[in-house]
């Protein structure tokens, strides 16, 4: 609980974050670029466990257990996707999109 | 006092936010990118929950942005320019995330949220406790899950990173 | 009598040509001519056997020959109506069997000279043995669909071997003619076979030729504009005969068809495959004869007796001297099918009949014999030209000798083969229908003339000098000439009354003096005419010639058949009718389709960036869709 601030306020923020997520995704052009959106992505659906268990069920601590795992497993992520991006920096000497584009038509 | 933090820290999280999606510096987007972690982490401090706080810090802030600086040093020269997309994609991005948003937002506000009103402090102990528990609403099992996943993972990331050995001059593209 | 071994006849030839063909590069040629060769002996060894088997021993019961038949069925159409295939041996098989065994292995032999040296040595074989099996195949048939088979079998072949020289324009065109005109006539073949299955209810030979079939007797229970559907399908099916007989007006193919190699020409074009019009009508006889008292046998009779004679008067224009053994052919054939349409069906009455398979005979082995002796004299002179040739019995005494003697032969002259079977055509024709009795006489006349105008012209008149000396041809090639010359003579002696007729019985033939010294003072006339006019160089044959002026210029031009059928196909039918149906389907009909094909690639190819491979297009579309269906559940699916 954060005096004077509603749940309202909170989640309107993460939606923000959410949507800058979501344009940072789809208009980067460079792998590790659109791996830092993912992260904003994800950063703001933990705050909306952390704040929803916060606010609605203070006696229970399970949004925490998520945002743990969430963390986790974003760090899980973040270590194969960069371990990813090195490898094929290896091969094509590049992290651009548009050089990876060999699955189209 | 503390709303005047919130405001503050949450319009350091989406200035940088923003920013940091738009930047045509790698590094500085990566570091823009930072803050807007602690500025998440500030969030966590401010609703009373220091541990999470402390992860954040710990392993966004400390682990993956740091893992993030490395990819990006090794793949490229600091000051690269980034390539952006064209503007009128960008416009269009925009405007499908400002009609998402906008969904998201009046979802949100006609939503009656039922706020229980009171606060209770959580300490360190009960979270680990909560996570070793056995009984019910225990997670001792997604607790063991994530640790094996991690282990899985590291090893994928090694082995990927590794890639290939190279024997020969011909085999470097 | 147990006759399935017969089925390895034709099988023999298919294993050359099957073993030839597949390994044709792996083949030295010397090995394939003696595959081709031994395999055909086997074949002609069987024949004999089967023959003597027929014919001496076990073929008669109470004096009548039966009819043998070995099959099993292939397709079931209805309940009624089967396909079968199988063989079948009755007089006119067995005798075809012989024929054709015996002018392939000739053939066969005298190939390993003649084409010695070619570089499609081993193809040529393999064509030469499924030429043979085909026509082994359309021998035995036994029934209307598996003769239609294995006459379409013979037809490629044909083509292939007409064709064989493909590098030659002229040949190609030969065989692509041949194949399109004997195709077109057997478009009505097939009509012919499909009526004869819808109102018959049966294919078989066996059952459509039984004088108390149904199939006979019932021919006037339907009708179509004036005649029986019968009567229909078996004009049909003559014309069918009638382009694989080179009978007018379909025989425009066979003079071209002398593109093909010498060799050839003498197996499919003079001895076996254009006999097979000759054989389908014989094999269909009582259903010709008994349906509609013969109105489809006056025909046959008619086109027979004018082929015979349009095609002796274009022989003695002709210089090509394949070509004149050509026209001989087509007028010899005319006869065959005279001497059919002539006859009668029991008894003496039958002789055309037995007259017609005799004429058959012989015509096969002395036509042979004459072409094969024309491909030995164009090895030696590398010409087909007349004007080329001359003096060349001093070089090629072997080849001169067995020429005349098949010219004598074909001329009619007491006592060769040529003599008794074409003294029993005039016999039949003399006896039904005077006026193709004296058609007949004529063209013997004829006949007798052109004959000897082409062997004077070769081996006497002018003593031409050539650049390489001629010289006679190996051994492998007099052989065949020598056997056949022998068979030549000989041949008339056959009793053939006694073992082919139309009702099977046999009847005891007698020769008519009369009728026989007629025969033979016109044939004797011809060979005069042809003395004074050939023997020595002269210039009596050219000034008959401008005598005849324009007709003597129009024959020479074939009385300008080709130029009629071009005329017809190319202004007419090309232009006036195919033209503008081709344009329709090419514009409308594929058009469309086209258009329809067209306009979904240039779509295609309008959408395929949407798949760019690029995640973060589908991202987008992801997103912009879960936006909108989100709207949609929000705010207007609300209850």
């Amino acid at each position: 609980m954060i005096a004077g601030i509603s749940i309202y306020e909170i989640l309107t923020v993460t939606s923000i974050l959410f949507f800058i997520g979501v344009y940072g995704f789809i208009t980067r052009k460079n792998l590790i670029s659109i791996l830092m959106s993912i992260e904003l992505i994800l950063n703001a659906s933990v705050i909306n466990f952390v704040v929803i268990n916060k606010y609605l069920y203070p006696d229970m601590l399970q949004g925490v257990f998520f945002s743990i795992f969430i963390i986790a497993v974003a760090a899980a992520e973040t270590a194969l996707a960069v371990s990813i991006i090195i490898n094929l920096y290896r091969q094509i000497a590049s992290v651009e999109v548009k050089d990876t584009e060999i699955m189209k038509y | 006092m503390e709303k005047i933090i919130f405001y503050i820290l949450a319009l350091v999280m989406i200035v940088f936010a923003i920013a940091s999606v738009t930047s045509k510096k790698m590094l500085r987007s990566v570091i823009y990118l930072l803050f807007v972690l602690c500025g998440i982490a500030g969030i966590y401090f401010l609703i009373d929950y220091n541990f999470l706080a402390a992860i954040q810090l710990t392993v966004y802030a400390g682990g993956i942005i740091v893992l993030i600086i490395f990819s990006v040093v090794l793949v490229h020269h600091i000051e690269m320019e980034l390539e952006v997309a064209k503007r009128s994609k960008q416009i269009l991005v925009g405007l499908a995330c400002l009609v998402g948003l906008g969904v998201f937002l009046t979802t949100i506000y006609a939503h009656p949220f039922n706020v229980a009103g009171k606060s209770v402090t959580t300490t360190t102990e009960d979270i680990g406790l909560g996570l070793l528990s056995y009984e019910t609403g225990g997670f001792i099992l997604p607790f063991e899950l994530i640790s094996v996943l991690l282990l899985a993972s590291m090893i994928g990331a090694i082995i990927i990173a590794k890639g290939k050995k190279l024997t020969n001059k011909n085999d470097i593209k | 009598m147990d006759f399935t071994y017969v089925i390895l006849i034709p099988l023999i030839p298919l294993a050359a040509f099957l073993l030839l063909g597949i390994f044709n590069q792996k083949i030295k040629p010397a090995v394939s001519g003696y595959i081709g060769v031994a395999g055909l002996s086997a074949s002609a060894a069987l024949s004999f056997y089967t023959a003597y088997q027929y014919f001496f021993v076990g073929g008669k019961v109470d004096g009548v020959y039966q009819t043998f038949v070995e099959k099993t069925t292939w397709m079931n159409f209805t309940d009624t109506l089967a396909i079968d295939m199988g063989i079948l041996i009755d007089p006119i098989s067995v005798m075809m069997l012989i024929v054709v065994s015996i002018v392939s292995l000739m053939v066969h032999i005298y190939s390993r000279g003649y084409m010695k040296g070619d570089d499609g040595y081993t193809r040529f074989f393999a064509f030469l043995g499924l030429f043979s099996f085909s026509m082994f195949g359309l021998v035995l048939a036994t029934n209307l669909f598996q003769i239609y088979i294995f006459w379409e079998l013979v037809g490629v072949s044909s083509y292939l071997l007409i064709g064989y020289y493909y590098t030659k324009t002229s040949a190609v065109a030969a065989a692509k003619k041949a194949f399109i005109v004997t195709r077109f006539a057997d478009l009505g073949f097939l009509i012919g076979i499909l009526i004869i299955g819808y109102y018959t209810g049966t294919y078989d030979f066996e059952t459509l030729n039984n004088p108390e079939g149904s199939a006979i007797l019932s021919w006037s229970s339907t009708s179509f504009m004036g005649l029986s559907f019968l009567t229909w399908a078996l004009i049909l099916i003559f014309m069918g005969g009638a382009g694989k007989s080179a009978m007018f007006p379909l025989h425009i193919w066979l003079p071209d068809a002398m593109e093909g190699p010498t060799p050839v020409s003498a197996l499919i074009h003079a001895a076996t495959m254009v006999v097979a019009g000759v054989y389908l009508v014989a094999r269909l006889f009582p259903m010709y004869y008994f349906i509609e008292d013969g109105f489809a046998l006056n025909i046959v009779a008619y086109v027979g007796g004018f082929s015979s004679l349009f095609a002796a008067i274009i022989a003695i224009t002709q210089t090509d001297i394949k070509r004149v053994l050509a026209f001989s052919t087509m007028s010899q054939l005319g006869y065959m099918m005279m001497a059919l349409g002539v006859s009668g069906y029991d008894g003496h009455e039958g002789v055309g009949y037995m007259a017609s398979m005799f004429h058959l005979f012989t015509h096969a082995m002395f036509k042979a014999l004459l072409f094969l002796g024309a491909g030995s004299v164009i090895h030696a002179v590398h010409s087909n030209y007349l004007k080329d040739m001359g003096g060349l019995r001093k070089y090629m005494p072997i080849t001169n000798i067995t020429f005349l003697i098949a010219a004598l032969a074909i001329a009619g002259v007491f006592p060769l083969s040529g003599f008794w079977s074409k003294d029993e055509i005039l016999v039949a024709a003399f006896e039904h229908n005077k006026l193709l009795y004296f058609v007949g006489v004529f063209v013997a006349g004829l006949t007798a003339f052109y004959m000897f105008r082409l062997y004077f012209g070769i081996f006497w008149g002018k003593d031409t000098q050539y650049k390489h000396v001629p010289h006679e041809s190996p051994i492998s090639m007099t052989l065949p000439l020598m056997l056949l010359a022998f068979i030549s003579i000989v041949g008339g002696f056959i009793p053939f009354s006694e073992l082919i007729t139309a009702d099977r019985a046999g009847f005891e033939a007698h020769l008519n003096i009369p009728l026989a010294i007629v025969a033979t003072v016109v044939g004797l006339t011809g060979i005069g005419l042809a003395y004074v006019f050939y023997k020595k160089e002269n210039d009596l044959a050219d000034r008959f010639a401008n005598a005849f002026g324009p007709f003597y210029k129009w024959a020479s031009n074939k009385f300008y058949f080709d130029e009629i059928y071009m005329f017809v196909t190319k202004k007419i039918i090309f232009k006036r009718i195919a033209w503008p149906i081709a344009f329709f389907d090419k514009k409308y009909v594929d058009g469309t389709m086209e258009g329809i094909g067209n306009k979904t690639v240039v779509i295609s190819e309008k959408i395929k960036g949407m798949q760019s491979g690029k995640v973060q297009d589908y991202a987008f579309g992801f997103i912009a869709g879960v936006v909108v269906l989100a709207m949609v559940f929000i705010y207007l699916w609300t209850n």
